[in-house]
């Protein structure tokens, strides 16, 4: 078994989309931060992919003492084999203790592959990091059963010790230009680049610029939106606020909206800092999935609705009258009869 | 003949939840149990492509304790073939990798299969991490957040997975894992010949004895995690709600509230 006093460091698995950093990966060295300063341990960030070593550099200015680089033209795509024998090779020679990734569709994937070829457990989409400072290790915070419940989980004995964390669970730190740090550009032998997969290729979605779980805003409909027509309405409120659609389970089974908005225990869960639900009800299988927003806005015909009850504002009426005037009040209200 | 296995969890049905007025937390009968609402599209991909290949087999496999045999049963009415049943109190207290350590186990001594199909996660743990973890023990490949099934043909698995921003196109060899999501399919509802069938269906139970796994893999002592605590966070807000007199002073009510927390 691996002891745990070898093992010491906190990392992070950056995130590389179409060949730029994600800004999940900034978020998780604001979490790395936050428990490297309590462990009194260096932060590092691991970036896998292609023409990537220059773009890792700007790690360092949100957190990093060190990057690990791995730069090859076979992390062009996530082919999670490779992926995983990269960070398998790296984690066994450096040895971190604690490695925390998003819990995106890249961490979700990556991360149970790693725990179970590492033989460490891993906690899943965790809204709460912290480090229980007597006996040195981390303590993972996450919902589950739909937010009803919510656990801290730790990993006592074996390391690293491991977890995905929700995106938008915390903002970047704010990059300090002045701050350097360690490069180390990594090569591997060519075995570790075999892969039983092939990637072919990608379909941009042309509904969304930015997925509901990563949007700060987002602008929700439900069944009191009458009409996939009205959901147009949905999308220039959120254009206008930088945000994103959101919708009930009704309204995507109705087929309005692509499953890839749907909000709720059988859909995403999400944590924006503005939510804003339109004619949903809040069946508390919808609830599951926003109430940990930090501002809820919801208007609804019904006043005993009980979105109503998890909201910081209220106002009872049509959403179908209510939005319109809203548009108008700000100012693209010319398109909508 | 191409073998598929299905794995599905019980879990605590969700059409009933209501939220505690008082405490503001969600209540759920402990009685109702379901099969995982998101494991059904997983059952139904696998039927699908039973009905497409010339000779398949699908193989329903859950972890749980006896009464998760009523899930079992359901995704045989909808089409399975058979199904099988881990089950044991000494695999009680295990998270994912020990889980997904047990289900590996019991799929390596029913061996042979080409495909193994999983939802997304299950409404209950959800975490997602069993599907690709098994995968992993059983040193398959797994592809993730399927939301199509391109071409299965030659050994080869071509999907579309569901991914931030749009759609991936990736190919897999078999055998293979593969977690689908909601968009992938509409679950059948059984008919009446498969409800018959399911019943007459004897599951047999999978216990600690008839598969190959050391105690110390299993169960809570083959869990890396531990549970430090448990809480219920409170769901309801005390938030204003106003009755406005048309939807004029709606608006203008809601962009005052927007522009006092700065999102204006």
């Amino acid at each position: 078994m691996m002891s745990s006093e070898e093992y010491s460091g906190v990392w992070t698995l950056g995130e590389v989309r179409n060949g730029e950093i994600s800004s999940v990966s900034y978020e998780l060295l604001a979490w790395g931060k936050k428990l490297s300063e309590k462990l009194e341990e260096r932060l590092s960030s691991v970036v896998l992919g292609h023409n990537i070593k220059r773009k890792s550099q700007e790690l360092f200015e949100f957190g990093a003492d060190e990057v690990y680089v791995v730069d090859n033209p076979k992390l062009e795509h996530f082919l999670p084999d490779i992926h995983a024998n990269l960070c398998e090779a790296l984690v066994r020679e450096y040895k971190p203790g604690i490695l925390i990734a998003s819990a995106t569709t890249y961490g979700r994937t990556i991360m149970p592959i790693l725990a179970a070829r590492l033989k460490t457990g891993l906690t899943a989409d965790c809204t709460e990091l912290d480090i229980d400072l007597k006996e040195h290790i981390l303590l993972q915070t996450r919902p589950a059963i739909g937010g009803n419940v919510m656990a801290t989980i730790k990993t006592p004995d074996i390391r690293p010790q491991m977890a995905t964390v929700r995106p938008k669970s915390k903002r970047p730190l704010k990059p300090d230009k002045s701050k350097n740090g360690k490069l180390i550009l990594k090569e591997y032998s060519s075995d570790l680049y075999e892969s039983r997969y092939k990637w072919l290729s990608f379909e941009k979605d042309e509904s969304s610029d930015l997925p509901i779980q990563e949007s700060d805003v987002i602008i929700a409909g439900g069944k009191g939106m009458k009409g996939k027509k009205n959901f147009d309405m949905l999308y220039d409120l959120s254009k206008m606020l930088n945000g994103a659609v959101g919708a009930s389970r009704p309204t995507v089974d109705m087929g309005w909206v692509p499953y890839s908005h749907q909000i709720g225990l059988s859909g995403k869960t999400v944590t924006p800092h503005f939510y804003m639900a339109f004619g949903i009800s809040g069946a508390i299988q919808h609830v599951a999935g926003m109430s940990s927003s930090k501002i809820i806005v919801a208007i609804n015909k019904d006043p005993d609705a009980p979105i109503f009850k998890v909201a910081d504002f209220g106002v009872v009426g049509d959403a179908l009258e209510i939005l319109p005037a809203l548009l108008k009040k700000l100012g693209k209200g010319e398109r909508n009869e | 003949m191409t073998r598929i296995a299905v794995l599905i969890k019980q879990v605590p049905a969700s059409d009933n939840v209501k939220m505690d007025e008082k405490t503001g937390t969600m209540i759920r009968s402990a009685t109702d149990a379901e099969l995982n609402p998101l494991d059904m599209y997983a059952v139904e991909e696998a039927i699908r492509l039973k009905e497409k290949l010339e000779n398949a087999h699908i193989s329903v496999i859950s972890m749980g304790p006896p009464q998760a045999i009523e899930a079992i049963k359901e995704a045989i009415s909808m089409g399975c073939d058979d199904g099988y049943l881990v089950s044991d109190r000494k695999f009680a207290g295990a998270d994912t990798l020990s889980t997904a350590y047990t289900l590996s186990a019991a799929i390596r001594k029913l061996e042979g299969f080409d495909l193994i199909f999983c939802g997304e996660r299950a409404t209950d743990g959800e975490t997602g991490q069993v599907g690709p973890s098994v995968a992993t023990q059983l040193d398959m490949p797994v592809l993730t957040y399927v939301g199509k099934i391109d071409k299965f043909k030659n050994g080869v698995i071509r999907v579309h997975r569901s991914v931030e921003g749009g759609k991936e196109v990736v190919e897999a060899s078999i055998p293979a894992l593969i977690s689908v999501i909601k968009e992938i399919n509409e679950p059948r509802i059984p008919n009446l010949s498969g409800k018959i069938k399911s019943k007459k269906t004897l599951v047999p139970i999978l216990d600690l004895s008839k598969i190959d796994a050391p105690s110390d893999k299993i169960g809570l002592s083959g869990s890396p995690t531990r549970v430090v605590k448990i809480f219920y966070p409170k769901l309801s807000r005390t938030g204003k709600v106003i009755k406005a007199k048309n939807a004029e002073t709606a608006a203008n009510e809601l962009e005052k509230f927007m522009k006092s927390k700065g999102i204006l």
